[in-house]
């Protein structure tokens, strides 16, 4: 069940990703995360907003509470309508890097996480969400 | 555009991280550092990170890059003060550091580039 209505902020240049990250450990710290989980979280963050303003040409990202069965979660998506993936499993694998980059991004932002979501399509964009449970 | 401070002790620059960094903001830093070093014939290059809340794989890198650079222009580098909640973090994210010397603190920082500085002039002479 959803508490609250997304919020969504633009992600279009390196400094939104700051306010990007900014705004998730405001939410983590409301929400009585631990401190690790809170970094988990703040980190996978910017790794993603990173990729929808590097390579997604910008976009957004949307931070959503959650409340099922008793337990608090957060929610983020990252939506781009940038090139897209080609192949997901490839951009998945540690050190694979179409940029400059490390190749970390989306393979360790998945391991931060406890669930992770991709979708992608050549010319369409890209979407990954990820939620973090207390 | 805002800047990091990079103070001058002795033969060793003072880096203290103390804002969320932007990417643009932490490519001048790595910048600044390595004209720096050069200007200030620096030997020994000491980063405080303990302000930062998360390291991500950006700065990671940039890290890296000044270790890489500054070891190029015959300085060293420690990186000092991480967060037990950083350290746990980047480990998972899969960033080795590998390349980066750590220490616990600036003291222990700054003892192990006067080590290293003191190795290094012997070994010039």
């Amino acid at each position: 069940m959803n508490l609250t209505e997304p919020e969504i902020m633009e992600l279009k240049k390196s400094e939104d990703i700051v306010r990007a990250r900014q705004r998730v450990r405001t939410c983590m710290v409301e929400k009585g995360f631990s401190l690790i989980d809170q970094t988990k979280m703040v980190t996978a963050a910017s790794e993603l907003a990173r990729n929808t303003v590097d390579h997604g040409k910008g976009g957004t990202m949307s931070i959503e509470s959650l409340e099922e069965n008793g337990r608090t979660g957060i929610r983020l998506t990252f939506l781009d309508h940038g090139p897209g993936i080609p192949d997901i499993e490839l951009a998945l694998k540690d050190g694979y890097t179409t940029g400059s980059g490390l190749g970390l991004g989306l393979g360790g932002s998945k391991r931060l996480v406890n669930e992770f979501l991709i979708w992608s399509k050549p010319n369409e964009g890209t979407r990954v969400t990820v939620t973090k449970w207390r | 555009m805002d800047k990091i401070p990079i103070l001058k002790l002795g033969d060793i620059l003072l880096v203290t991280i103390q804002v969320d960094m932007h990417d643009r903001l932490a490519v001048t830093l790595q910048d600044d550092l390595t004209a720096r070093i050069v200007k200030d014939r620096a030997k020994g290059v000491l980063i405080d990170i303990s302000s930062l809340e998360m390291v991500d794989s950006f700065i990671g890198r940039m890290l890296g890059n000044i270790a890489a650079m500054s070891q190029a222009l015959g300085a060293q580098t420690v990186v000092v003060g991480m967060r037990p909640a950083v350290a746990i973090t980047i480990v998972e994210l899969g960033l080795s550091m590998q390349n980066v010397r750590t220490a616990l603190n600036v003291e222990r920082g700054v003892e192990m580039l006067q080590r290293a500085v003191a190795k290094s002039d012997k070994g010039n002479l």
